[in-house]
C-alpha cells in the first residue's frame, strides 16, 4: 500500500511537472509583452530596459526556468507584473472564493443528480422519467455563461431577488457575523445554480445507469422477497450502492468544476481563480499565470489520487488486483 | 433496443436529424434566406427596437436586425464545431489507432501526453493558446481541435486494443499484412461508428467552447458574426434589451441540442454500451 501510494505520488509530481513546463514555454514563446501593460509611454527605452533587466525577464528561458522552479518548490511565485503584489497573496486570496463556490455547486449537483436519477429508475420510461430527461439534457445543451446571464436578468435585474455580482454587499464589513454569512450565501445562490445546473445530469445518468443495474442484482430481489418496501430497497438498499462510486470517485470531476468555474466567475464577477487566472493571461502576467496554472494542476491532481485512494478504500477488490498488479 | 426498428422511430434520432438538418441548411442558405450585410450599421432610428412585425427578433445597438445576425452566426458555430472537431477526430483517431496497435512504448507515450492534459482543466488551455495571438475563427478552430483530442484517442485505444485480439486481425497479420494496412483496412473500418458517435458529441461541445471565447472578445472578430460576440454586446442591455441576449443564447441551445440529440440517438443504435463523455467548455 505504502509503495502504490509512493509510486502514485512520484507519477503525479512528474505529471505537474511536465504541465506547468509545457505552460511555461507556451507563454514564453507567444508574442505580448507584459511590459507593454506596466508601462507608461513616457519609459525611454533605457527605462525599459532596467526594468526588464530587474524582474529577471532579459535572461534565457531555461534559466527563467530553472528560477521560477526553485522559487515555486518554496513557496514563492514572485511578484506579479501588473499588479503590484505577490502572485502568491493574490492566488491565495482568490482560492476560498473558487473553492467556496465549486464545492457548494458540487453538492447542488449531487443533490440535483441524486433526484433526477430516483425519479427515473422508481418508474423507467414513465412519464416523470422523460421529462426529467428531456430537462436534463437541454440544460446540459446550454451555454453555462448564457443561463448566468438569463439568471441575472430575471432573477437579479427584473424581481430583484438576488445580487447580479460579486460575493459581498458593499456594506458587509459593517455586518454582523450572522449577517454577513447570509449576505453570502445571498451572493452564492445564481453562480452555484448555474453551475449545478449545467453540470448534474452527466451524473444523473451514470447514477441511474448504476441504479438500474443493481436493480436487477440478487441481493435487490433477496430484499424485495423479505417484504421490503419498494422505497426501503431503492433508498436503503440499491442508492447506497450506486452513490459510492460517484463519491469516492468525486475528486475526478475537479477539472470540471474548476473549468465551469472559470465561465462562472466571469459571468458573476466573482473574484476567484478563474477572473484571476483570465486576467493574469490577458496582462502577460507571467508569476500569476504560472502560479494559477500550478494551482488548479495540483488540485486536480491532488483530487484523482484521492479519488484512487478512497475507491481503493472502498472496495476491497480493486486493492487486491491492484497489489497484484503492482 | 433493436436494430431492427426503423431509424425514423427513434424520437432522439428523429428531433436530432431535423434540427441539424434544418439549421445546415440555414447556414448554407444564409444569403439567400436573409440577404443583406449582417454587419451594416442600421439607421440611427433602427437602434435598439423591441421585436415587431417589421423586425421579427429587435435590432441591436447599432440597428441591425437580429434575426439577420442570428442566421449569419449560424455559419459561425457550424463551421467552428465541424472544423475542430474534424482536427480533433483525426489527431485523436491516429493516437489511438498508434497507441492501441503500435509497440508498448508508444502506447504508453501517448497515454501518459493524454493523461498530462487531460489533468487540467481545458478552458484555461483554450485560454492561454487563444491569447497567445490577435484573436481569429483559424485559430479557435485549431486550438479546440488541438485541445479536444485527447478523450477520442483514449475511446480509439480502448477498441483497438480489443479488436486487435480478434481473429480476423490476427488473420489479416497472419496474411503478412504491413500493420498500417492492418490498422487502416482491417482495425479502422470497425471503429468508425465508435469515431461517429464520438465526433456528433464533440460538435455540441465545441459549438459551446467557440461561443464562450466569442463572448470573451477572443473568437470571430467584426465583421464577422458570432452568437457568442452577439450575446456579449447584449450584456449592457439585459432589461432594456432582452431579446439581444435571449435570441442568440437560444440558438446556441437548440444547435447543441440538436447534436446531443443525434450523437445519442447514434450512440444508442451503433454501439449499444452507450458511452459517457465529460463536457467541457
Amino acid at each position: 500500500m505504502i509503495f502504490w501510494l509512493a509510486r502514485r505520488v512520484a507519477v503525479a509530481a512528474v505529471l505537474v511537472f511536465v504541465l506547468m513546463s509545457a505552460v511555461f514555454f507556451i507563454v514564453r514563446l507567444a508574442p505580448g509583452d507584459p511590459l507593454d501593460r506596466v508601462v507608461q509611454d513616457e519609459f525611454s527605452a533605457a527605462d525599459r530596459a532596467l526594468l526588464r533587466d530587474h524582474l529577471g525577464l532579459d535572461e534565457s528561458l531555461p534559466k527563467q526556468y530553472v528560477h521560477w522552479l526553485g522559487a515555486a518548490v518554496r513557496g514563492d511565485f514572485g511578484a506579479s507584473l501588473a499588479q503590484q503584489r505577490p502572485a502568491g497573496t493574490i492566488i491565495a486570496e482568490a482560492l476560498p472564493a473558487t473553492l467556496l463556490l465549486t464545492l457548494t455547486a458540487y453538492l447542488l449537483h449531487l443533490l440535483l443528480a441524486v433526484g433526477a436519477a430516483l425519479v427515473g429508475a422508481i418508474r423507467p420510461a414513465g412519464a416523470w422519467d422523460k421529462t426529467v430527461q428531456g430537462v436534463g439534457l437541454t440544460l446540459y445543451s446550454l451555454p453555462a455563461f448564457w443561463l448566468g446571464l438569463m439568471l441575472i436578468m430575471l432573477l437579479s435585474r427584473k424581481l430583484g431577488w438576488f445580487p447580479a455580482a460579486g460575493m459581498h454587499a458593499p456594506d458587509a464589513p459593517f455586518m454582523g457575523w450572522w449577517a454577513r454569512q447570509g449576505d453570502l450565501f445571498h451572493h452564492l445562490v445564481l453562480p452555484v445554480t448555474t453551475l449545478a445546473l449545467g453540470t448534474f445530469m452527466g451524473t444523473a445518468r451514470y447514477l441511474r445507469a448504476a441504479l438500474d443495474e443493481i436493480l436487477g442484482q440478487d441481493y435487490i430481489l433477496a430484499a424485495r422477497a423479505r417484504g421490503l418496501s419498494e422505497r426501503r430497497v431503492i433508498l436503503g438498499h440499491a442508492l447506497r450502492g450506486a452513490l459510492l462510486p460517484v463519491i469516492t470517485l468525486a475528486g475526478l470531476s475537479l477539472p470540471f468544476l474548476l473549468g465551469g468555474a472559470v465561465v462562472v466567475e466571469v459571468v458573476f464577477g466573482w473574484p476567484g481563480m478563474g477572473r484571476v487566472a483570465i486576467e493574469a493571461i490577458w496582462a502577460r502576467d507571467y508569476p500569476v499565470i504560472m502560479g494559477t496554472a500550478l494551482v488548479s494542476a495540483v488540485t486536480v491532481v491532488t483530487g484523482s489520487l484521492l479519488a484512487d485512494l478512497m475507491y481503493r478504500w472502498a472496495d476491497p477488490r480493486v486493492r487486491l488486483t491492484g497489489r497484484e498488479s503492482a | 433496443m433493436t436494430a431492427a426498428a426503423p431509424w425514423w422511430g427513434d424520437r432522439r434520432l428523429r428531433s436530432g436529424l431535423i434540427i441539424t438538418l434544418g439549421l445546415g441548411a440555414v447556414a448554407g442558405l444564409a444569403p439567400v434566406i436573409a440577404p443583406g450585410d449582417p454587419a451594416a450599421l442600421g439607421a440611427a432610428a433602427d437602434r435598439l427596437l423591441s421585436p415587431s412585425g417589421s423586425h421579427l427578433l429587435g435590432t441591436d445597438v447599432l440597428g441591425r436586425d437580429v434575426l439577420l445576425r442570428l442566421v449569419h452566426g449560424a455559419r459561425v458555430s457550424l463551421l467552428v464545431g465541424w472544423v475542430s472537431v474534424v482536427v480533433a477526430i483525426l489527431v485523436g483517431t491516429t493516437a489511438g489507432l498508434a497507441a492501441g496497435l503500435g509497440p508498448r512504448w508508444l502506447d504508453r507515450l501517448l497515454m501518459n501526453i493524454t493523461d498530462v492534459f487531460l489533468a487540467f482543466p481545458r478552458i484555461f488551455l483554450i485560454l492561454l493558446l487563444v491569447s497567445l495571438t490577435t484573436p481569429s475563427l483559424l485559430l479557435v478552430m485549431v486550438v479546440l481541435g488541438l485541445t479536444g483530442w485527447m478523450p477520442v484517442a483514449r475511446l480509439v485505444r480502448a477498441e483497438a486494443l480489443s479488436l486487435r485480439e480478434r481473429d480476423f486481425v490476427a488473420a489479416a497479420r497472419g496474411l503478412g499484412l504491413t500493420p498500417m494496412t492492418v490498422a487502416l483496412r482491417h482495425v479502422l473500418p470497425n471503429l468508425l461508428p465508435t469515431v461517429l458517435v464520438a465526433a456528433t458529441l464533440r460538435i455540441g461541445g465545441a459549438i459551446l467552447a467557440e461561443s464562450f471565447l466569442s463572448f470573451l472578445g477572443l473568437g470571430a472578430q467584426e465583421p464577422a458574426v458570432s452568437w457568442g460576440s452577439m450575446i456579449q454586446m447584449g450584456r449592457d442591455h439585459l432589461l432594456d434589451g432582452w431579446w439581444l441576449t435571449t435570441f442568440p443564447g437560444l440558438a446556441i441551445a437548440l444547435t447543441v441540442l440538436g447534436y446531443n440529440l443525434l450523437g445519442e440517438g447514434l450512440g444508442q443504435r451503433l454501439n449499444p454500451r452507450g458511452q459517457g463523455e465529460g463536457r467541457d467548455g
